[in-house]
């Protein structure tokens, strides 16, 4: 199920405004990868140009080719439609459906592709749950709307629901930054079980976050107000940490700036 | 309070007192202008009623079901059951008509219109609810009625099963149905604003999730925008009855008026309490006025419920919106 | 572990903008046909039957090659856009028309005579006194409703809290909804008839000050609700009264869109006829004074012009409506403009 993804050459920009340039690298499936870097870094534009969520805000473009196992998302006849299916997304604050029920949001997806069901449906959505850890706190208040549970039980409800349409990579947005303590807790111990079966891409703000969850770490980073972001190193996440080449990764990380 | 006791450099005593006086005189102005406007419905309210109770006198409960509109005739014979059929019928045949072309605009402008596109658009919806309601009926009845009367001819000859569409004159032109179309008309700016601004309520995040599902913008529509918004959209719809309801002027000018109560909307005639209320108060005598007066309580009855239900609605809506962003 | 619906293909045949163009135009083309064949006739109905047509080919074609979802899509997007444009036919129809009869008729003398003397047949005439009334008449609703509409929104953002605020707010929206006839009504009703005052421009004032009160208290409350917190704090801590941070803090950082929104709140009730028939009552001659008899109000003017049987007299009544319409215009982009170069967000 898990994909790989290829990134050549990308370039993004939000109307005369480039936030990302030329930016080269490899996700490789069943790992996490972490993206870090100061903000505005283009961190977050990287990730949601790997799913074509980028250019759903007015005025925002890409170029370049990002290729999930060789076939490239961006090519002439691509339907981004079924590119967001297949690369689920987890946003940074978490986004139910405020008048759906439950069971409804993590159904969503699989209405939207035909399948009717009930049955099926529902063996759908307590697979879901269980996989986000979320089945045992829910099971009894399937119908009550998912806006009532709390900010954790949100995310995990919002992870359950793009993991429900089997999409090949999941990616994540800060999906903890707006949890408590322990919240943020139960998603990264998540975010482990998952990558037996997803890649995952994660973007955090967080250093302890990304060393703790990732196997691989990108680190992003601008050169001045008003400059695209860059990609300025890539590898695996011990070694960032530990030993980085580049100078400026070494200065984030130690905490020099950003 | 901002008069909170400094503690470093203490006001004299005088001072701080007139700085209190001050404020509270300040603030009883302000206080005192929003009480007038409470105030003001009630005098509305009882104004209405003390100059109405003359024809009610008069009429007693035949102004209910009493279809003509005869108050300075000896014996007077007056009432509100036909003008107010009016009102409600040409009302809903022009929401029905605005609805759905106030939503889809509106959702047009909010969801696939690019950013300054969306703006131009709101700015010309303000235009649209600028011009003023004489023009819209003197364009109604020069340009709008001509061009309306092939519309319902065919109407009449093709869909006459339905008994709405019915023309036993075989004349057509100043119908409820075109006071409808131009009460819609009238309305659209005032639906579709509303409609735009629930729509934009709608946070961002949900039309991602949904679009990150893999929905089609359609879909997402479907899926993130209508749900939270249905109630304010019948906010909104409400509003806009309200408005219908009470509109005067391009109604007074586009209906033929009679006085009956006739379900055929293509047949010439029809009127409503506030057209004839314009029409027939150069004429009235005093009886004539009173009766008039007593009709418009009756429309301010009307109105005064329709907006007070959409309001609570809207208020309900956008608390809902405010909760859960 | 079963997958339900499986991996997907990320391409797929799409419909290219060729192809809809292609669809348009074999729509046009069988339309064409139909009306040349059969006896259908007419612009309007041409371009509703190609439309049609269209329509069914788009979602026919979408549904072959693309699939029931995109199908969907494609018909649903095509109608909301269509809605945009319906939506904006009638706004151009009425501008255009009304410019076009409101030219053709209107005289070098119309802006400068008044109906005086002035029988239903003769050509001339003008709305000169209708104009003046109009001035006075919404300047007098100004002068009522501009600063209680402007100290109640200061209530309500600054003030008020709680039921009260609560209910003042409720009413003030549904005040908005208040049909302009029943305004003037209760003039009428309680100036003219319990007062025993007669028919007057002031009369009209009042009744137009009392549609205005709500659309100002509204649009200052939104623009006094922009206005920072923190600036009114500052002010706080160097000792000014609350009453004088409002008035020269509050007021002063908020006042391109107080200016707006009282333009805009102009506009509206400069355009009002029904309340204007029941309080000024429309009189054919010049009257300055507005405190005593009955006088006219352009909107009233083009109403009164309007339901004569006369070709002149409608003329007029073109002649006044542009005349209206241009007034109003003027102010409405003149409050957009205002805002557009001073914004507060």
């Amino acid at each position: 199920m898990a994909k790989r993804i290829d990134v050549e050459g990308l370039n993004a920009w939000y109307g005369g405004f480039q936030a990302l340039a030329d930016v080269n690298m490899t996700i490789e499936p069943k790992q996490v990868t972490a993206f870090i870097g100061p903000s505005g870094c283009g961190k977050s534009t990287f990730l949601r140009s790997l799913n074509r969520m980028h250019e759903v805000v007015p005025g925002a473009r890409v170029a370049g080719r990002v290729l999930l196992d060789d076939q490239d998302i961006y090519a002439d006849g691509v339907d981004p439609v079924a590119v967001r299916r297949s690369i689920g997304m987890v946003f940074q604050r978490p986004n139910p459906f405020p008048t759906m029920s439950v069971r409804d949001n993590v159904a969503a997806g699989l209405k939207l592709n035909g399948v009717r069901k009930k049955s099926q449906l529902d063996d759908v959505v307590e697979r879901s749950l269980r996989q986000a850890g979320l089945w045992d706190e829910v099971s009894h208040r399937l119908n009550r709307p998912g806006g009532g549970l709390s900010g954790g039980q949100q995310q995990r409800l919002c992870i359950a629901r793009a993991i429900a349409v089997e999409p090949e990579v999941l990616l994540m947005d800060e999906p903890c930054s707006s949890l408590d303590p322990i919240s943020t807790l139960r998603i990264e111990d998540l975010i482990g079980e998952l990558k037996d079966e997803y890649t995952i891409v994660i973007v955090t703000h967080n250093m302890q976050e990304a060393a703790r969850v990732s196997d691989v770490t990108a680190f992003f980073n601008i050169a001045g107000a008003g400059e695209p972001g860059r990609l300025i190193e890539c590898g695996p996440t011990t070694k960032i940490f530990t030993k980085p080449d580049d100078t400026r990764t070494e200065d984030y990380i130690t905490g020099r700036f950003g | 309070m901002a008069v909170a006791a400094p503690t470093s450099e203490p006001l004299a005593p005088r001072q701080t007192r007139e700085v209190r006086r001050g404020d509270r005189v300040f603030r009883g102005l302000t206080l005192g202008s929003g009480l007038l406007i409470l105030i003001l419905i009630v005098a509305i309210a009882t104004f209405l009623v003390w100059k109405a109770i003359p024809a009610f006198r008069i009429s007693g409960l035949h102004f209910f079901t009493e279809k003509g509109w005869f108050p300075d005739a000896k014996p007077a014979k007056f009432g509100v059951a036909a003008i107010a059929f009016g009102t409600v019928l040409s009302s809903v045949i022009a929401l029905i008509l605005v609805v759905p072309v106030a939503i889809g605009a509106a959702l047009a402008l909010t969801e696939l219109a690019p950013r300054r596109l969306g703006t131009v658009g709101g700015y010309v919806m303000d235009v649209l609810a600028a011009v003023p309601s004489v023009v819209y009926g003197l364009w109604g009845v020069f340009f709008l009625v001509p061009k309306l009367i092939p519309p319902q001819r065919w109407l009449s000859v093709h869909a006459s099963f339905i008994p709405l569409f019915q023309n036993k004159s075989n004349t057509f032109g100043r119908s409820v149905f075109a006071a409808s179309v131009v009460l819609a008309i009238m309305v659209l700016p005032i639906v579709a604003a509303i409609a735009r601004e629930v729509f934009r309520q709608v946070p961002r995040a949900h039309r991602e999730a949904a679009l990150a599902l893999g929905a089609t913008r359609w879909e997402t529509i479907r899926m993130a925008v209508l749900p939270p918004s249905r109630s304010g959209v019948v906010g909104a719809v409400m509003l806009g009855l309200g408005r219908a309801l009470g509109e005067t002027i391009a109604v007074a000018l586009v209906l033929a008026a009679t006085f009956n109560i006739n379900l055929r909307v293509l047949e010439p005639g029809g009127n409503t309490i506030a057209a004839n209320i314009a029409t027939k108060f150069g004429e009235a005598g005093i009886v004539g006025r009173e009766a008039l007066i007593a009709s418009g309580l009756v429309l301010f009855a009307i109105t005064l419920a329709v907006n007070m239900a959409a309001r609570a609605v809207v208020y309900r809506s956008t608390r809902i919106a405010e909760g859960k962003v | 572990m079963a997958a339900v619906i499986g991996p997907v293909a990320l391409t797929r045949r799409r419909l290219s903008r060729a192809g809809l163009g292609l669809i348009g135009a074999g729509a046009i083309g069988a339309t064409a046909l139909l009306f040349t064949v059969t006896d259908f006739q007419g612009v309007v109905d041409f371009l509703l039957v190609a439309y049609l047509l269209y329509l069914a080919g788009q979602t026919a074609v979408s549904y072959r090659v693309e699939g029931s979802r995109s199908a969907k899509n494609r018909l649903a997007l095509t109608l909301l856009v269509s809605t945009l444009f319906l939506a904006l036919v009638p706004l151009v129809a009425v501008l255009y028309y009304t410019a076009q009869r409101g030219l053709q008729a209107i005289t070098p003398g119309f802006l400068t005579h008044s109906m005086s003397g002035v029988g239903p047949l003769d050509s001339g005439g003008g709305a000169y006194h209708a104009i003046i009334g109009t001035l006075e008449q919404v300047s007098i609703a100004s002068i009522i409703s501009i600063p209680v509409g402007l100290l109640a929104a200061i209530y309500l953002v600054e003030y008020g809290r709680g039921r009260l605020a609560y209910w003042i707010r409720f009413f003030v929206d549904v005040m908005t909804g208040l049909p302009s006839i029943v305004a003037g009504l209760f003039i009428f009703a309680f100036w003219v008839l319990a007062l025993h005052k007669g028919f007057s421009g002031l009369a009209a004032g009042m009744a137009l000050a009392i549609l205005m009160m709500p659309i100002v208290v509204r649009a200052s409350e939104e623009m006094l609700k922009l206005v920072p917190g923190d600036l009114r704090e500052a002010s706080y801590a160097l000792g000014v009264p609350r009453w004088r941070t409002i008035l020269s803090v509050v007021l002063p950082s908020a006042s391109a869109g107080l200016t707006t929104g009282i333009i805009l709140a102009v506009a509206r009730v400069t355009g009002e006829t029904a309340p204007l028939l029941l309080t000024a009552f429309g009189f054919d001659a010049i009257r300055t004074n507005p405190l005593k008899g009955a006088q006219s109000g352009l909107p009233l003017y083009v109403f009164n012009q309007a339901g004569s049987a006369f070709n002149v007299a409608v003329g007029r009544a073109w002649a006044g409506a542009l005349t209206l319409i241009t007034i109003v215009l003027i102010l409405t982009v003149l409050a957009r403009l205002l805002t557009r170069r001073n914004r507060l967000v």
